[in-house]
């Protein structure tokens, strides 16, 4: 943690309170309040070639109350800030789902919520991490739990040690917030870390105990990693300096899962410096794995669609995807006209991924940078 | 039964016997001798029985309308003539039926007696009966001026009709000025010969200086709604806003439609016909009658535009000799002179000869008569057709709650729900007793009807339509007007409209064609004949209309839009203020209530400020950049309200501190103003201004609207707003006024 690690927990009601001071000010002095929120899209992130990952620009959007496009998402991000002060002041910690309740009710004299559906507090929230400088965890508001982990690990969570050898056959969960004050690890004798996209795939590796064979510590999403498996990962790698490699369907999604985890993702580009792996290795399904594994492609190819072909050529023009090998990748699933799941290896047999295809991978170094 | 009339001895005689043998031997001979007795005049009655339809007279409701209309069409030309601002009072009573009983209601009745009165100047003793009972009688006809009537058929028609249907001869009353007695007349006539048979049945000291006072029994039908004589009288107020009607209808209190401007119209100029407007047997019949010499001398003075040297050149084109006697052009040469007198370089008719009612009289018109918050008007520059000079008149009537049904056919369905019978049966009487299989019966059709009524989709606009000041009831879509707005793009102008009909909305549009020589698509008068120019110049009058209307609704748009978002900021406002309370709490806390003041101070700053309360409450004599326009408002009036009408207004705003000598004024503060609120019945004596420039004595003459049909409901009572009417603002209005 670099820039945050100078703030306090203690800062949080002082920055909070300067959303209302420019409130205030602007009243006295009869224009229009605003909030300069850092843009969260493309246009505003840059990939840092030395760092290897995405940062944030300095766009900012004005948020402007008297402006009929902003001025619902002006009145709620005054409620969230408000919410997450009364949160710091009660020393309690809720989910984003509590936080849309606690700032969800009817406004006087009208037939309107507040706020109508989790999305829109939620991205409130993001707006408010940005505009504050605090993260979500900072401002006392956690996800859902998502994602399990099991292998040659033991850590303590929240005081309980956890043996990851003995989490049978569901893993332990990963928790939403998994800083140093509340995971610490004990004993690893794992050498790298495998994050893969899906929960059965996992499960079925967890059930080969791939992990004892491998010496390794397995870990899974659930599609889309949260927050707090990116970060486990991130520790990992930073501080027991194990390699990770991740594990995702031959699509355009699994490329930027793979992405996400290795550059940051665009819309939280602000935490690529505590989340980002730049060391992450892709280890597949890549695009060309169906022919030298000799996969029955009739059996197991999956047509593009047309989003499909859309978002991988988005991605081919990701400044990140630049590399040779990552051009050809793609540019060879496009050639293809068809993606393939994780799940399209047991089609060889059940355990194919987890005595030949994964072994060998390894073994031959078979994975993209 | 062969024509008589197409049939002369001269075709008889050319039916060869030789031709006819070569005929089927079915086919009787008829000799020339044997139709010739059969052939003799046709008795007016006679022509009048057959083609009542073209005199408007086709049906017994119609013919009650077509009556009233006539008298009254008479009355106001005979006043404008003279000079007169027109009192004009129209009374319909029941008349027993032709076996003596009386109906039981106006609607069931067959038989009325239809009164029309005025303040004319009376008609001389010896034209009584001419006037009255002899068709082709009049003034009119023989002149080129813009004027109601043109044949001299109307009243004498009516009376005609009255006589054939009721066997009473018509009565008429007319008292010239500076004589001190009426005369009564009983006139009929001579059915045979178009001869008037008079007597003069009394004398009577009628309280009027002068005037004439028409009665006719006759057999209609009463019916109200569309076509009704209410609604005649309403639009013939409209389009003569310095006309005062009285109405007394044979059911219902008395309506009034009071005067709008004291002035009347500019009197029109007679011309001569343009070359471009005659026909050939017109230019026949002119050679004959001229009193010229020569046919130089003839065209010069007998046309309009045609100068002795326009007149040289026209005979040397047709090769006719400047000198030639006028009566001896006849045949070829009158043919070759009508086509060269067609095909010749002139100048278009001088306009003048036009009086178009005037924008602020339409106006005045629609304002006093129709509901609305928003009417303009615009006269073109008058244009020609066929060299007949003529202008178009527009107006429209726009509101925004809506603009009430006419009376009668108001509210149908509601009116029908309330019939509706009970189904459980009638519990009103506390008498449980099940519905009868009548009454089921009657509620399923009330039902259907319902049903119907709502299938009818949205209101459309509704067209009102004039020629030379006088309504056109019937035939509403073969007329130009009806085409012309059908073709305006009204969209444009923020209206909904679907392909080739009218706008839609709380909307009435207003057409006025005023000409030397309307032309008409029939002989009842119904319809506007569609020239290329007339519609041209109806459409070019409704656009312009259009336009303004259209600037007023996207100005009351942009507000409401403004006012729109003002009301979304003010909701968040609290939340924010509130927010920001908390988020400040122990790190300098905030005065919630003033922050909300604030911030509301600049939400209403950016949405506009005041101008955009101004826009949708408009406040008294807020500016209007629209020409001839009056826009109203719950809070007042703004624009060029005639000065016909302001005394009304003043009377209404004199504040309550008014010197209690005034009596009936201080008692008007209550009933009038233009909210509409609900009208006395009876007259009062309007402010000085408006006193002093209208004839004396008038008993009918209401200072302001008062009983105008609909204007009593509607808005009665819930547009009155104590502020409306505060003193400072009665007294503003005032010093305008001198």
């Amino acid at each position: 943690m670099v820039a945050k690690a100078k703030k306090t927990k203690r800062d949080l009601p002082e920055a909070l309170a300067k959303l209302a001071d420019e409130v205030i000010a602007a009243a006295n002095k009869g224009r229009t309040p605003s909030l300069d929120i850092p843009v969260r899209s493309l246009a505003n992130v840059r990939f840092n070639e030395q760092k290897r990952y995405i940062e944030m620009g300095n766009d900012k959007q004005e948020r402007e109350f008297f402006n009929v496009n902003m001025a619902k998402k002006f009145m709620q991000t005054m409620c969230v800030a408000a919410a997450c002060r009364q949160l710091e002041d009660e020393g309690k910690t809720t989910s984003i789902r509590d936080l849309f309740y606690m700032i969800k009710h009817r406004i006087d004299g009208s037939s309107e919520n507040t706020v109508d559906d989790q999305s829109e507090s939620d991205a409130v929230i993001e707006d408010l991490e940005v505009t504050a400088q605090f993260i979500r965890e900072e401002l006392n508001l956690f996800a859902e739990n998502k994602g399990a982990l099991a292998g040659e690990i033991t850590l303590v969570d929240s005081g309980d040690t956890i043996d990851g050898r003995a989490v049978g056959s569901g893993g332990w969960a990963i928790p939403s917030i998994v800083e140093q004050d509340v995971i610490q690890f004990k004993k690893c004798s794992a050498q790298f870390v495998l994050l893969i996209e899906k929960g059965a795939v996992w499960h079925r590796l967890n059930q080969d105990k791939f992990w004892r064979k491998h010496k390794c510590i397995i870990l899974h999403g659930g599609g889309q990693p949260p927050r707090g498996v990116r970060r486990l990962c991130y520790r990992f790698v930073n501080e027991l300096k194990l390699p990770l490699y991740v594990y995702v369907d031959n699509d355009p999604w699994g490329y930027y899962i793979y992405s996400v985890l290795k550059q940051g993702s665009i819309n939280l580009a602000f935490e690529s410096q505590r989340m980002a792996v730049p060391s992450a290795r892709f280890i597949g399904l890549s695009s060309f794995d169906p022919e030298k594994y000799g996969l029955d492609k009739k059996a197991t190819a999956i047509g593009l669609e047309e989003g499909d072909i859309r978002r991988a050529k988005e991605i081919l023009a990701y400044p990140w995807f630049q590399s040779k090998e990552w051009q050809k990748e793609i540019h060879n699933m496009l050639a293809n006209g068809a993606k393939f799941e994780l799940e399209a290896l047991t089609n060889k047999s059940i355990s194919f991924v987890t005595e030949e295809y994964l072994p060998r991978k390894i073994k031959e170094k078979d994975w993209l940078d | 039964m062969p024509s008589r009339k197409a049939a002369p001895p001269v075709v008889a005689s050319k039916i060869a016997p030789e031709a006819a043998t070569r005929r089927k031997p079915e086919v009787k001979r008829v000799t020339a001798q044997e139709m010739a007795a059969k052939q003799r005049d046709i008795s007016v009655a006679e022509f009048f029985q057959k083609n009542r339809h073209l005199l408007g007279f086709d049906n017994p409701r119609k013919a009650l309308l077509t009556t009233v209309k006539e008298a009254v069409d008479n009355s106001l030309d005979a006043c404008e003539e003279a000079g007169i601002l027109p009192d004009i009072k129209v009374k319909i009573e029941v008349a027993r039926s032709g076996d003596g009983t009386m109906p039981a209601s106006p609607a069931q009745a067959e038989r009325f007696i239809v009164s029309v009165e005025d303040n004319g100047p009376g008609i001389v003793k010896k034209n009584i009966g001419k006037v009255f009972a002899k068709l082709l009688y009049g003034s009119k006809f023989h002149r080129l001026r813009m004027s109601r009537g043109q044949q001299g058929i109307g009243i004498s028609a009516a009376g005609m009709y009255g006589q054939l249907t009721t066997g009473k001869p018509t009565k008429v009353t007319s008292k010239i000025e500076k004589e001190g007695v009426a005369h009564v007349f009983e006139v009929s006539i001579d059915t045979k010969k178009n001869e008037p048979v008079e007597h003069e049945t009394s004398t009577d000291k009628w309280d009027r200086e002068h005037g004439t006072k028409v009665t006719i029994e006759l057999e209609g039908r009463y019916q109200k709604g569309k076509g009704s004589v209410d609604e005649y009288l309403e639009l013939t107020s409209i389009a003569n806003p310095h006309a005062a009607f009285k109405y007394v209808g044979p059911e219902g209190p008395p309506k009034e439609y009071p005067r709008g401007v004291d002035y009347l119209p500019a009197a029109p100029r007679e011309i001569k016909p343009h070359p471009y407007g005659i026909e050939l047997g017109m230019l026949l019949k002119m050679l004959q009658d001229t009193k010229s010499h020569w046919l130089s001398g003839f065209l010069s003075s007998e046309f309009v535009r045609v100068s002795p040297k326009v007149a040289d050149e026209i005979c040397k084109a047709a090769k006719i000799s400047p000198r030639a006697r006028p009566r001896d052009v006849m045949g070829k040469d009158a043919e070759v002179l009508y086509k060269t007198l067609q095909t010749t370089k002139l100048m278009s008719p001088p306009t003048d000869c036009i009086s178009p009612i005037g924008e602020k009289a339409i106006l005045a018109g629609l304002y006093k008569e129709i509901d609305g918050d928003f009417y303009t008007a615009v006269t073109r520059p008058p244009a020609v057709y066929r060299g007949n000079p003529f202008v178009i008149e527009a107006g429209i009537a726009f509101g925004n709650k809506g603009f009430l049904p006419k009376e009668g056919e108001e509210a149908p369905a509601a009116a029908a729900e309330s019939e509706l019978p009970l189904e459980n049966g009638d519990e009103k009487n506390g008498s449980k007793r099940p519905a009868t299989l009548a009454e089921l019966r009657k509620a399923a059709r009330i039902k259907e009807k319902l049903a119907k009524e709502e299938e009818r989709g949205p209101e459309l606009a509704r067209l009102i339509r004039f020629a030379n000041r006088v309504p056109l009831v019937y035939q509403q879509t073969a007329c130009a007007t009806y085409k012309a707005a059908t073709e305006v793009g009204w969209r444009k102008y923020g209206l909904t409209q679907s392909r080739g009909s009218l706008p839609q909305g709380s909307l009435c549009l207003f057409v006025h064609m005023g000409s030397v020589w309307v032309p008409f698509t029939s002989e009842s008068k119904e319809a506007i004949a569609d020239y290329d120019e007339i519609r041209k110049e109806i459409r070019l009058a409704l656009q312009e209309c259009g336009r303004r209307l259209g600037i007023h609704l996207n100005k009351i748009a942009k507000a409401k839009y403004e006012m729109s978002r003002r009301d979304k900021f003010a909701l968040y406002i609290k939340e924010v203020a509130e927010a920001c309370g908390k988020l400040k709490h122990k790190y300098g806390a905030v005065n919630v209530e003033k922050l909300k003041k604030q911030l509301q101070a600049v939400a209403e700053k950016v949405t506009g400020g005041e101008d955009t309360e101004a826009e949708l409450n408009r406040k008294e004599n807020a500016p209007s950049d629209l020409e001839n326009t009056i826009i109203v408002t719950e809070k007042g009036i703004e624009g060029a309200v005639p000065e016909g009408l302001l005394p009304a207004k003043t009377a209404e705003s004199a504040p309550a501190e008014a010197p209690a000598a005034v009596e009936p004024e201080k008692k008007e503060v209550k009933g009038k103003s233009k909210t509409k609120a609900k009208g006395k019945g009876e007259s009062k004596p309007p402010a000085k201004a408006a006193q002093a420039a209208v004839p004396d004595d008038i008993p009918i003459y209401s200072g302001g609207k008062q009983v105008a049909g609909k204007k009593v409901k509607g808005k009665a009572g819930a547009a009155i707003q104590p502020q409306a009417r505060k003193g400072g603002k009665g007294k503003s209005k005032q010093k305008e006024l001198f």
